[in-house]
């Protein structure tokens, strides 16, 4: 079960946490099919987004999911605030919450920002991507998208190409797509693997071609060209006659096998114009369904009172006495 | 009973216990055909009808009643289903987790909707359900057919079409399954 913040993969609470987020996609995905797609669920609750990063779709789709969930949001880009003044982490934080926010969600440069965050407030912190390190709303439309498409994802072989080292997504999605049950296959250049994969659940290969034809889902990675500060590939040219898929590598992949790609994609570099808009490409649906997950999240972490339970009262007519009374007074039909 | 029901009747974590069989499968039956009949008087028939269960308790009686409309109008009645777990009241005072995923497939804009549930208690999933109803288009009229009214209402909601009417004492549970009715408590 969920607790109050989602900052790893691994709040989730395993397979079965990650079920029942993905369970709560399906009603979710239903909403967003609507002529109104907007339910009163999160009515008078407020999120904030502290972006650090850049990003479009993942603030977007966090903005386009409250607002679907009739939450209030709040806007904060580090360019226009007292950031630029030189506030601290800690103060702009403890700041935004003051003005009676519900959820934060954070982008941040430095691994382990959201976690630091966390401790501060009271309210809910959803990790948006933090460096190098984990990406969970990601990891989560990943699996609902392979889910959407193979119909599971126990049993299923999964490459993840490109740029390991510097990918938060593919931590996120390592551990998600291992704990229900996936076979995942690390394909990179040795300089662009982790110094250590100890522990990793994965096979590694450094042969594209050899692996492609066994695998149910091709999953490429952005090459990340603003977090490389040594020369870790000889040329983008180079990573891409090996490492790229291309029109030539795509027929490699049985029929039924399907592309992903977290976004924003180098067109050329890590995947072929051409190979994006193929039918087996999921990209836009990972896009689509990502709207839906991220309503699950924040419907679980504000609204759907899972967690009332593991951390005690949210407010103070909410302590055990009351609900229960409440609760007999208002058995639902 | 809905699962919901059954974790939100105290005692909490509880077991149903059954004291009366207050219908029998055959009761169920003649309930369900006399309320056919009345959805038909009122309506005219069965055109622009369509029968909305909400989830998961009301979904068993909106399929039998569409059964029973069929036989008797000769004419095919749309079902669907809706969970209104986002448009509660008590979201925020209580785990609300939807049961199901919602199923309504057309536009419902001039059709009458019949909302069919098991048991009306306090009215609130049906205020939920009108909300929700809203969202999929403007119905021209929405009627309530109902397997067991047990009174306890706190909303002015009233029922249109009535399986039984039940009189209970609120820590009583009315359990609706497809062998009958059910009438107990729930028991540590």
């Amino acid at each position: 079960m969920i607790g109050r913040h989602l900052l790893e993969v691994e709040d989730l609470g395993g397979a079965e946490g990650i079920e029942e987020v993905l369970r709560l996609t399906d009603s979710f995905v239903e909403v967003s099919e609507r002529a109104i797609p907007k339910v009163p669920a999160l009515r008078g609750r407020t999120v904030a987004w502290l972006f650090y990063e850049d990003s479009t779709r993942t603030r977007l789709s966090f903005e386009t999911a409250a607002k679907r969930l009739s939450a209030d949001t709040m806007n904060f880009s580090v360019g226009s605030s007292s950031v630029k003044k030189g506030e601290s982490l800690r103060d702009t934080a403890r700041t935004i919450e003051a003005m009676g926010i519900d959820a934060i969600v954070v982008r941040h440069a430095s691994a382990g920002a959201p976690h630091r965050i966390a401790g501060w407030v009271d309210a809910s912190v959803i990790n948006a991507g933090d460096g190098w390190h984990q990406h969970p709303t990601q990891a989560l439309l990943d699996c609902y998208t392979i889910r959407q498409h193979l119909g599971g994802i126990a049993g299923r072989h999964i490459a993840i190409i490109g740029d390991i080292k510097h990918s938060r997504v593919a931590r996120s999605d390592v551990e998600a797509f291992t704990a229900l049950g996936a076979e995942v296959t690390l394909v990179a250049p040795p300089t662009l693997l982790p110094p250590s994969l100890d522990g990793w659940p994965v096979r590694v290969s450094h042969d594209l071609d050899a692996v492609l034809p066994t695998v149910d889902v091709a999953y490429l990675l952005r090459m990340q060209r603003e977090r490389m500060t040594e020369a870790l590939l000889p040329s983008l040219r180079e990573y891409t006659s090996t490492y790229g898929l291309t029109i030539r590598r795509a027929e490699l992949l049985r029929p039924d096998a399907v592309v992903m790609h977290p976004g924003p994609m180098n067109r050329g570099v890590e995947i072929a114009a051409d190979v994006a808009d193929l039918p087996c490409s999921l990209i836009l649906d990972q896009v689509r369904n990502g709207v839906a997950v991220r309503m699950a999240v924040l419907y679980l972490l504000l609204g759907a009172g899972t967690s009332l339970g593991a951390t005690g009262p949210t407010d103070p007519s909410g302590s055990p006495e009351t609900t229960q009374t409440r609760a007999e007074e208002a058995t639902g039909e | 009973m809905a699962e919901r029901e059954r974790r939100q009747a105290p005692p909490y974590g509880g077991v149903f216990r059954a004291r009366t069989r207050v219908m029998d499968r055959s009761d169920i039956q003649r309930a369900v055909w006399r309320m056919a009949h009345e959805i038909i008087e009122a309506n005219q028939g069965t055109e622009d009808v369509v029968l909305i269960g909400l989830q998961t308790g009301g979904v068993p009686v909106a399929v039998a009643l569409a059964e029973a409309l069929t036989s008797i109008d000769q004419a095919e009645v749309e079902v669907g289903s809706l969970d209104v777990a986002f448009y509660r009241d008590d979201i925020g005072l209580r785990p609300v987790l939807p049961e199901a995923v919602t199923d309504i497939p057309w536009d419902l804009d001039g059709r009458v909707v019949v909302l069919c549930d098991d048991v009306l208690f306090t009215g609130r999933t049906i205020r939920a359900a009108l909300n929700a109803l809203a969202d999929y288009g403007r119905p021209r009229a929405v009627q309530l057919a109902v397997m067991i009214d047990r009174g306890h209402r706190e909303l002015p909601i009233r029922p249109d079409y009535v399986g039984k009417n039940l009189p209970t004492r609120r820590d009583e549970v009315v359990d609706v399954n497809s062998d009958g009715v059910d009438l107990g408590e729930m028991v540590r």
